[in-house]
């Protein structure tokens, strides 16, 4: 089983990455949990969602505590949280950020970095000043994490998205050619 | 049809297969997305019924009570002081023997406000003659609203489907959507044997003395009686027509169990893992789900708990001054059994505080270490 943590900021998309990410491993014949962190939200706060995918039913319930992989969606949020709380040894930290992999240094941990920022604000995915950037993420992730085909994604995305389905698909697309990992 | 869908829009599908005719709903989290996609679907007119906008959810059961008189398939949904303001209106619902399915999303009673899990909202209302089913997981909660229409409208006694606020409500899982015409042909249109009918009047719930209200009541248990084995038919015909067979309660590893967990909603799904780890560990432990409390499952407890060692009755509620009420339920159906394992209740989770594998574990560690049993332990209390 595979558990992943996002961290966001209320209106980023966080919880529909989440969920649009569920969709995509779903569609691939997975099974596959996505949840937000239980309670009220509010715009521009730190928001965390979780997603676990397995080959089977997943029948546990609690929350995520050990996460293998993070996503962050803001690089603000490295300052402000402690992303990396219980992340397992070895895990990807994909960043949203312009900086290269190696500008971080997460000890035990590797490190992706996309600039999703500048792709959501190429395909006008939310406003300049407050880019909804979920959907391009989420093609780093599955470039890093491969835990799906592309296509699948990108019909996943044209499907979960209220808006813009074609160009929420580039973005992603953009996005998961574009990610740059950390030297294995 | 494969799909990712969160508890509550797995409720609204299921009323939507359902083919429900009235919706009445006031908004509350976290319920409202169930009537929220429910309005859609209507406005859209992929489903023809009426979707009434009310003041509040006395109202939203009222209207339900009255569209099912008039032979109506009516539904709703609601949560924590949402159901309890109802509390009036489900009396009357179960009185007027009018089959409504009502989703309750199980969240903590206020004060202080709070929105997250809990089962004392509806085990508050154990008592008014309603069927309960406690889902643990979104497939459930979809399939458990089809076949609730079924049961409900051959024993015309309503029942309500509850799912953990959250850890179900906003989960997304993945759902098989059934077919519409599978559907259809497990759960033909509503037809009741007498409605509220202009062209042919009858009068409904008018005043009725000690000489006939004594008997009503006595229908009442006996329509609930029966229920028992509509649920099980029902249950094992679902399996047949969809793939997934439902019972009143479900076992897991029960066969050489020596030690057993009994538990509901999500809390028994986390138990399921937790049974297999403590398997791969050599320990004789299973666990029996009650999935409907109300009709009480009296044979399958009876027989599940016969000849254990130990039992163990985890609740996520709590009925003040006499302890969780799964495990009162459960240790009252065994007072007259000849062979009765001790039974252990252990109260934790209120309030919706995560249970985890680990914690199920502890509990069972706890409760080996015990020698007799005790109605209230609590579990993850800080104090």
């Amino acid at each position: 089983m595979i558990e992943i943590r996002f961290h966001g900021r209320g209106g980023q998309g966080t919880v529909v990455a989440s969920k649009i990410l569920a969709d995509a491993v779903s569609k691939e014949g997975k099974w596959v949990q996505a949840f937000p962190e239980f309670g009220v939200e509010r715009r521009g706060a730190p928001v965390t969602a979780f997603i676990r995918i397995d080959e089977q039913p997943v029948y546990i319930k609690s929350k995520i505590y050990q996460p293998q992989h993070i996503v962050v969606l803001d690089p603000t949020l490295i300052q402000a949280v402690n992303v990396t709380e219980g992340l397992k040894e070895g895990g990807w930290i994909i960043i949203n950020t312009e900086r290269k992999p190696e500008d971080f240094n997460f000890g035990p941990y590797k490190v992706a970095t996309v600039d999703a920022t500048r792709i959501a604000i190429k395909y006008r995915l939310g406003s300049k000043t407050a880019p909804i950037v979920n959907t391009a993420i989420l093609g780093a992730v599955v470039n890093v994490l491969g835990l799906c085909r592309l296509d699948t994604l990108l019909d996943a995305v044209k499907e979960g998205v209220p808006v813009k389905p074609e160009e929420n698909a580039e973005a992603a697309k953009e996005a998961y050619e574009s990610v740059r990992k950390e030297e294995q | 049809m494969r799909k990712v869908l969160m508890g509550n829009h797995a409720l609204s599908y299921g009323a939507t297969l359902s083919r429900v005719q009235v919706i009445a709903a006031y908004p509350i989290t976290p319920q409202t997305q169930v009537v929220e996609l429910l309005s859609e679907i209507v406005a859209d007119g992929k489903l023809k019924a009426k979707f009434i906008r009310v003041e509040s959810e006395h109202s939203a059961m009222a209207a339900c009570i009255g569209a099912s008189a008039a032979g109506a398939r009516a539904f709703t949904a609601t949560s924590a002081q949402g159901l309890a303001l109802m509390h009036e209106m489900l009396h009357w619902a179960v009185g007027a023997r009018t089959p409504i399915v009502l989703g309750n999303i199980n969240r903590a009673m206020a004060p202080p406000w709070t929105i997250w899990t809990e089962q004392n909202d509806s085990l508050s209302q154990r008592d008014t003659g309603w069927m309960q089913v406690y889902c643990q997981n979104n497939q459930e909660v979809l399939d458990s609203v089809i076949q609730a229409y079924k049961v409900s409208e051959r024993v015309l006694l309503p029942t309500m489907i509850v799912l953990d606020a959250f850890v179900l409500s906003h989960t997304y899982e993945v759902v098989d959507i059934p077919e519409q015409e599978k559907v259809d042909e497990y759960l033909p249109p509503y037809n009741p044997p007498y409605k509220l009918d202009p062209d042919e009047p009858h009068a409904f719930g008018g005043l009725t003395g000690p000489d006939g209200y004594f008997e009503l009541r006595y229908i009442i248990e006996k329509a609930m009686e029966e229920s028992r084995e509509v649920w099980r038919e029902t249950g094992k015909e679902f399996g047949e027509v969809f793939g997934r067979e439902y019972g009143l309660t479900e076992e897991y590893k029960t066969g050489d169990a020596e030690f057993l967990i009994v538990a509901s909603a999500t809390i028994a799904s986390t138990a399921r893992v937790a049974v297999d780890v403590m398997r791969e560990k050599g320990k004789k432990v299973g666990l029996l789900r009650i999935r409907v409390i109300r009709p009480f499952p009296f044979d399958e407890v009876r027989e599940c708990l016969k000849g254990r060692k130990k039992v163990l009755v985890i609740d996520r509620n709590v009925s003040f001054g006499f302890g969780g009420i799964f495990y009162q339920e459960v240790k009252s159906a065994m007072y007259n059994e000849e062979h009765r394992p001790p039974i252990f209740g252990i109260i934790t989770g209120l309030g919706g505080r995560d249970v985890r594998v680990e914690d199920i574990m502890e509990m069972v560690e706890d409760v080996e270490r015990r020698e007799k049993p005790e109605d209230i332990i609590w579990k993850g209390v800080r104090v």
